[in-house]
């Protein structure tokens, strides 16, 4: 029914990490990511969900009071135990009358939260539901992650009226492989390094791809966007082509180069980035991924309505255009690696 | 009412007393002004004691018996009462030492104020403080002291045309009244440049421009006026005494560039002493911050407002000026134990009336005020004696 | 195990101010009270209170940026502090989310969801309402 975005402000470029690791000066084109959005002093995974709901309930104008469920999926949830759902539902105003969890499954615990609130709109248990995917995520400094390990989120009205665009299908992939992870109390996530490619992204991403499109009878020449998941710039681009979608395609949704790799935000917001163009009657094919590992793909057609409402909230575009750019000394300040 | 003198003052030396406990502090105080009033402890009715927050600093409360119990009188059972209005504690035990006097339901009273700051780290010292603001709508935000007078600063340069250098000038006048202070905290003196270019702590407050952490302690004796005669050489008369108090939070006060308490305050004070502000010729005024003695001296009706920055770079409130502000050297540079504050500014007041103030002597000192403040202005305690 | 010390109780009483600006409004006066206020000091008995959701929108009377701050706070410096009045009439104290040197006397701000402080590495955050400059 609606959408929201919210990035920080600041950026740190790749290039400026990769000098103070000496790693080199083709790190950023490796990548394809040039620089990544960092939180302020005072942002967390909580602020930048509240501040993409609060713009979502802007973007449609509805009364948060209907909203019955809250599900909210990080890696970087600011507590270990605590919801963050509470926090958010509290700051937008809905009543108390809902229900709420944290989700985390790694980058797609977001689409997670989509599914769940899907199936209870569906079901006719709640009017409404609120997905969010959000994360300041933590990469070790000097690893690989941090170059790309990036803040920012989106969150998701789902309802059964006043659509801006409908989700036709789903299909998800799951299965148990250890690629990416983070044991409990430590600060940063470890990977599999190369392991992460082939076996876990590559894998999962298609797996759902293809299965939803068996499920529908869709191809590629049917949608006229497609988002993947975007952990860096050259992931995204090589599954799309190997799935048989265009550059074409994906480009809308392809923001991993301006603001990282935001984690369960990823997919959002780069379905939001599509959504921020897309006419009504066009049809966007989605894939999340998520470490551990798993994939949701979602079909979706754009309505009529989204003209109405787009305009109401900031796109992401506008938030990729307010960068201000910061030094390593700066950005470890900000994200808190300055340990006393 | 019974009118009111001051008969015997002590204050001990301020500054960093790493050496001495509150109790010390507490007892070197009490034992000089009782030995300059030369009172016996049989005669002494009752103990007012200013403190802020014993709690915070020294992780003790229950002050009023503790000082009882440190000055020797512990046996003599006498009602001692701690009593606090945050920085202008000092103030509120004298005005409620006056009024017990005054009543006619004691007689011999001693006011005493004292505060040791320095067990604590600054951090902690400062968020100690940071309790005379509004806990809940100023300090959860981030509020600290000095950032509540920067912003009254601010507005006070916007209005005014008030300048840094006009600010500085009130700490350079201070450090030198203070280097002739013995019991000063700081005896250096300080220049325009040195305050300037000092580290900010608020902008546009330097950390010169803002009194400092001190360990120190204070008492005067009162007694009936008709009797003072019978202990003091120079009885000096509480001729004014008046509080007044303001919202909690600077926020939301009517003015941001006037202490309304101040105002009020001065305006009862100067009414029942029967005298004008020009009558006065030498104030104790309250400069937490370099800023907040150009509010006072507005506030008091000395100057007009906004002309405050302009009558101390001009030195019409220096020592050899019409009329000298702050001659101990004020809370900057003689230091602000903020619980003795108060009463150390009538301790210096008394000193000078009765012409015992040395180097920083002022010529046919008749009247003086003393000024006291807690919080951004949320009370204000202005006391006028005269010899 | 030492423990905590918390404000939990007292930050929660306050979640809906410190949130979304929850304040109150005398329909008798039409004057606006934030932080809320039961008794309105103009009517007293004759007041008509009710709950007034504040828009966040305001303008800085009076600021400074905080180079030496209390405990709580002193990993977050330099930070600035206004004092904001709302569009509605109330004046509060605010962090003004924004480099030192960039915040005005006169500069219209709004509202965001941000960090107010933490307990330490084991206690509650408290979350809460600061304000950035409005574009233009």
């Amino acid at each position: 029914m609606s959408y929201g975005v919210y990035i920080p402000k600041y950026r740190i470029r790749v290039d400026e990490i990769a000098r103070v690791w000496a790693h080199g000066e083709d790190v950023s084109e490796g990548l394809k990511v040039f620089e990544k959005a960092v939180p302020d002093v005072d942002e967390d995974s909580a602020t930048i969900a509240v501040e993409a709901a609060r713009a979502a309930v802007l973007r449609s104008n509805l009364d948060p009071r209907r909203i019955g469920a809250i599900y909210v999926g990080s890696e970087s949830h600011p507590y270990a135990v605590k919801p963050t759902g509470t926090i958010v539902g509290e700051a937008i105003g809905t009543s108390s009358k809902f229900t709420a969890a944290d989700f985390e499954f790694a980058c797609k615990a977001g689409t997670a939260a989509v599914q769940a609130c899907l199936g209870l709109v569906a079901s006719n248990l709640i009017d409404l539901g609120l997905a969010i995917g959000t994360d300041v995520s933590q990469g070790a400094p000097g690893d690989a992650l941090e170059y790309t390990a990036a803040a920012g989120g989106a969150a998701y009205i789902i309802g059964s009226k006043d659509l801006i665009a409908e989700i036709e299908a789903i299909f998800s992939f799951t299965t148990d492989t250890p690629d990416f992870w983070r044991r409990e109390g430590m600060p940063y996530p470890e990977h599999g390094g190369r392991f992460t490619g082939e076996p876990a992204y590559y894998k999962h991403v298609a797996s759902a791809a293809l299965g939803l499109m068996e499920k529908m009878g869709s191809s590629p020449e049917d949608y006229d966007f497609a988002v993947f998941h975007q952990p860096n710039g050259k992931f995204p681009p090589r599954v799309a082509r190997k799935l048989g979608f265009t550059a074409e395609q994906i480009a809308p949704g392809l923001v991993v180069p301006w603001i990282g790799n935001t984690y369960s935000g990823a997919t959002l917001i780069g379905l939001a980035a599509t959504l921020d163009q897309a006419l009504p009657g066009q049809r966007i094919f989605v894939t999340s991924f998520g470490s551990g590992a798993g994939s949701d793909a979602f079909s979706i057609e754009v309505t009529d309505r989204i003209d109405e409402i787009r305009q109401n909230a900031p796109l992401v575009r506008d938030f990729i255009a307010g960068a201000k750019y910061l030094d390593y000394a700066m950005y470890a300040k900000h994200k808190g690696k300055l340990r006393l | 009412m019974r009118p009111v003198s001051i008969i015997g003052i002590g204050c001990t030396k301020f500054g960093e007393r790493w050496d001495s406990s509150l109790r010390d502090l507490i007892a070197e105080t009490g034992i000089m002004a009782i030995e300059d009033a030369g009172v016996s402890g049989e005669e002494i009715d009752a103990l007012y004691v200013g403190n802020m927050s014993a709690g915070r600093f020294v992780e003790q409360e229950h002050i009023g018996a503790l000082i009882a119990d440190c000055a020797g009188l512990s046996r003599l059972h006498i009602p001692s009462t701690r009593v606090e209005a945050a920085c202008a504690s000092g103030g509120l035990a004298l005005r409620q030492a006056m009024l017990s006097v005054a009543s006619g339901y004691q007689d011999i009273v001693i006011a005493a104020g004292v505060e040791k700051m320095t067990d604590v780290s600054s951090g902690a010292a400062a968020d100690a403080l940071a309790a005379a603001a509004d806990r809940e709508w100023e300090c959860f935000l981030g509020a600290t002291f000095p950032a509540l007078y920067a912003m009254m600063a601010r507005l006070h340069m916007r209005r005014y045309g008030t300048t840094q250098e006009e600010l500085a000038e009130v700490a350079v006048k201070n450090h030198r009244h203070g280097s002739m202070n013995p019991l000063a905290q700081y005896r250096m003196e300080v220049t325009v440049d040195d305050v300037l270019s000092s580290p900010m702590v608020a902008d546009p407050l330097h950390i010169l421009d803002c009194s400092p952490i001190t360990d120190g302690a204070a008492a005067v004796v009162l007694a009936p006026a008709e009797r003072a005669r019978r202990y003091a050489e120079v009885p000096i008369r509480i001729i004014g005494s008046a509080q007044a108090s303001d919202t909690l939070a600077l926020h939301d006060r009517r003015d941001l560039t006037t202490l309304d308490a101040t105002v009020h305050a001065a305006r009862k004070a100067y009414d029942q002493a029967g005298i004008a502000p020009s009558e006065i010729d030498l104030a104790e005024v309250h400069d937490c911050f370099t800023i907040a003695e150009i509010l006072a001296i507005e506030d008091l009706g000395f100057f007009e407002k906004g002309a405050g920055g302009s009558a101390i770079e001009d030195g019409l409130t220096s020592l050899d000026g019409p009329l000298p502000i702050n001659t101990s050297g004020g809370l900057k540079a003689c230091g602000h134990p903020v619980g003795a504050t108060g009463i150390k500014q009538a301790y210096e007041i008394v000193l000078q009336l009765r012409g015992e103030a040395g180097s920083r002597q002022v010529d046919d000192a008749e009247i003086g005020l003393a000024h006291n403040v807690g919080g951004s202005g949320g009370t204000a305690i202005v006391h006028i004696l005269s010899r | 195990m030492m423990t905590m010390k918390t404000r939990a109780p007292r930050f929660w009483r306050c979640i809906p101010q410190r949130y979304n600006l929850i304040g109150t409004h005398c329909a008798a006066c039409d004057e606006y009270y934030f932080p809320p206020r039961n008794i309105c000091p103009n009517c007293r008995r004759d007041a008509r209170i009710e709950e007034y959701k504040f828009k966040g929108t305001g303008t800085v009377i009076t600021h400074t940026t905080i180079y030496s701050a209390t405990e709580d706070f002193e990993r977050q410096t330099p930070y600035n502090l206004a004092i904001i009045e709302l569009d509605e009439g109330p004046r509060l104290t605010g962090q003004v989310v924004a480099p030192p040197g960039e915040v005005k006397i006169g500069m219209h701000v709004r509202p965001v969801f941000r960090i107010l402080g933490k307990e330490g590495e084991r206690g509650i955050i408290y979350y809460g309402t600061k304000f950035i400059p409005v574009e233009g």
